[in-house]
């Protein structure tokens, strides 16, 4: 019965470990050199201590309504992950295709700049 | 005392209504004018999630995901022209949209 | 899935493939090279129509199915679909010149007049409730956001949400309708619909069909949820109410003909009942209002709404015989509407709408050739005998005659003749009155070629119209 639950501990283990390892390598071999600005509070871009109710930069709703499309993929494409044993090469394509659409709409924000700061 | 189809769709009626109701009596901001758009629709995936487990089978399930993946478009277009609309006038209050009438 | 289902789609597979490609190499096309998406995208049309007439059908009266029964492919969707085609290329020739006047995105217009071309195949062609929704979504979406092309235009950008919250609420209420049918039903299929409903009827069903009718209504434009139709002709940019105002009317007709007649063809009797009173109200109401206005895209609107009023007319009466005549009206329709708002589009060439109707006085002095295709459009409009409206107008009512509705065809006859009279007031303003500003008017060859095409095609649908009718009744 316990048995089933090995995968999922070591996939956490490894999960874990690669975590700890990446953020204790980053801060050994990082080079450090602090100063007033790297220190100072950070607040996504703006000034930082300025009354925390102000407006939000309009881009910041352009990346969201950008991301309400492209994540919605994950909703079609765990189903698909289940079955696609099932489905065979013809699921497999027909999700290429989606995927290749998602692709064409992604090329075209970028090349518009909308994923620029 | 369990849960039957009918307490299922009395909730999406209820849900329903009150969207309808959200977009109808609002008259103060758009955004809310969207979050009722949003509830109505899923009103509507609770009625077709009730049924498609009523009669057993996965059609209605189906169609739920279409509403969502549309529904997320559809939010993404009504914020787009929110912000636009927010561009040229600083108003998103529902009674500034008066510039057409006749 | 097949490759004989694959096949039977062919049109729009193509269709949304040239989407896309025109999308991706148009945001590499220099600025002056911007011409070339327009020429595109009419060619894109074009390799369509033959698709669409190329694919080899024994019979062309045979009813395929593909993907699951979800898509149908019959003879009314392949003429709706041809005209559709037409209209389309038609409004890109004449939109050409507007949008770069008034500065609007070249690529994201097309891009987004083809996604929404694509929505009404779909939703021609749809056999399902989840092609239905679909395919009516993809209509609106790209609409919302061609009515709000022009970014910095205040009355744009309010049309668009006026659009946006009203024909949200219409899919909502139609998809809570279609739950309802499914609950019952327990398919999406809707001939399966019609086999189950056959065996009789219960409320939810009813209280389903309500929505249902609801939401095509609102779709539609007819009275009582005609409200967004006047305020967002209005705002659009001319070119792309040329485009809201034809493509999706030609969908919604072939919508309520799938949902109504082919799922909940059962149902008649109550649908019906409902229907009339959507008819009639529109029909009076449309053209009542359409004489106060002053405004021709206002103007415009409420004819439309008086026109869709006619056409559902034919839809009402349930007969063969009536959904021809509708079918036929539809087509006639978008072909008018297109035309219409084509002259209007040429008007505006120097970065203001030629929306009052002052704009037309004394047109016939400033450039006869133009005055003359719009006097052609307005009779047809009116149903001045020998146009192609005046035949649909007659089968129309000839239709609701047959099935023994009396007062209503007289009713639809009073408010034709009154409606008439605003039709006329603009021909009298091109010809009798004198002409405000005398600026030559310039026009490119393609849009004179269009535009003469479009003006006479009111004339030649009227004289050889048993063509069209013949294929609209072996639609049915």
């Amino acid at each position: 019965m316990l048995n089933e639950y090995w995968p999922i501990l070591l996939f956490l283990i490894i999960a874990a470990g690669m975590g700890a390892a990446l953020v204790v390598i980053g801060s050994v071999l990082g080079p450090k050199r602090p100063d007033d600005e790297k220190l100072s509070a950070y607040e996504c871009g703006f000034e930082a201590f300025e009354d925390a109710r102000m407006k939000f930069d309009v881009r910041y709703y352009l990346v969201a309504i950008l991301f309400i499309i492209f994540d919605l993929e994950i909703a079609f494409l765990f189903p698909w992950a289940v079955v696609l044993e099932q489905i065979g090469w013809t699921g497999f394509w027909a999700m290429m295709v989606f995927l290749g659409l998602l692709v064409v709409g992604f090329i075209y924000e970028w090349k518009k700049g909308a994923l620029e700061w | 005392m369990s849960l039957t189809l009918a307490h299922f769709l009395a909730l999406g009626g209820i849900l329903f209504s009150l969207s309808v109701a959200g977009i109808f009596l609002n008259r103060k901001n758009i955004i809310i004018l969207l979050m009722a758009i949003e509830l109505m629709l899923l009103a509507v995936n609770m009625n077709f999630v009730a049924f498609s487990r009523f009669h057993g089978h996965l059609e209605g399930q189906v169609f739920v995901f279409f509403i969502l993946t549309v529904a997320a478009a559809e939010a993404a277009i009504g914020l787009a022209i929110l912000m636009v609309l927010f561009r040229n006038r600083n108003s998103i209050n529902v009674e500034d949209m008066d510039e057409l009438k006749g | 899935m097949t490759a004989a289902d694959l096949m039977l789609a062919l049109p729009e597979i193509f269709v949304l493939g040239m989407t896309c490609i025109i999308m991706l190499f148009g945001l590499w096309l220099p600025e002056e090279r911007q011409g070339m998406i327009s020429f595109v995208s009419i060619m894109t049309l074009v390799f369509a129509a033959i698709i669409l007439l190329g694919w080899d059908d024994p019979d062309p009266a045979a009813v395929s199915f593909a993907f699951n029964a979800t898509f149908v492919r019959d003879q009314m969707a392949d003429v709706l679909k041809l005209s559709a085609f037409i209209v389309l290329a038609a409004i890109l020739v004449y939109a050409r010149q507007y949008l770069r006047v008034f500065k609007v995105a070249m690529l994201e217009y097309h891009v987004l007049s083809l996604f929404l071309l694509l929505g009404v195949m779909v939703l021609i062609s749809a056999a399902s409730m989840l092609t239905v929704y679909l395919g009516l979504e993809l209509i609106a979406l790209p609409s919302y956001a061609l009515v709000a092309l022009r970014r910095d235009d205040q009355r744009s950008t309010e049309a668009a949400m006026k659009y946006f919250v009203l024909g949200s609420l219409a899919s909502g209420l139609l998809l809570y309708g279609l739950s309802m049918i499914y609950g019952v039903t327990g398919t999406l299929s809707l001939a399966q619909v019609a086999n189950i409903t056959a065996m009789g009827n219960n409320t939810v069903l009813v209280l389903g069909l309500i929505f249902v009718v609801i939401g095509i209504a609102f779709k539609l434009g007819v009275v009582p949820f005609h409200m967004w139709v006047p305020d967002v002709y209005h705002g659009a940019p001319a070119a792309v109410t040329a485009l809201i105002g034809s493509l999706p009317k030609l969908a919604v007709f072939a919508m309520a003909i799938r949902l109504l007649s082919d799922g909940l063809g059962n149902m008649q009797m109550h649908w019906m009942s409902m229907l009339v009173v959507l008819a009639t109200l529109s029909i009076v109401v449309g053209n009542l209002v359409a004489i106060a206005q002053s405004n021709l895209k206002r103007m415009l609107a409420y004819s439309t709404i008086g026109h869709m009023g006619f056409m559902l007319l034919g839809l009402l009466t349930g007969s063969d015989q009536g959904f021809s005549a509708a079918m036929f009206y539809a087509i006639v329709y978008a072909i008018m509407a297109a035309g219409a708002f084509g002259v209007m589009i040429l008007l505006s060439q120097h970065g203001v709408e030629a929306e009052h109707l002052d704009d037309y006085k004394g047109l016939s002095k400033r450039s006869p050739w133009l005055a003359l295709m719009m006097l052609m459009l307005m009779f047809s409009m009116a149903g001045v005998p020998v146009f192609a409206g005046f035949f649909a107008k007659w089968l129309v009512i000839q239709a609701v005659i047959d099935a023994g509705m009396i007062w209503l065809a007289i009713l639809a006859v009073i408010f034709s003749v009154i409606g008439a009279f605003y039709y006329l007031r603009v021909v009298k303003l091109m010809y009798f009155d004198a002409p405000d500003k005398d600026d030559a008017i310039s026009v490119p060859a393609d849009f004179r070629a269009a535009l003469t095409l479009n003006g006479s095609a009111q004339l030649l649908l009227g004289i050889f119209a048993n063509i069209l009718i013949g294929l609209c009744v072996a639609s049915f």
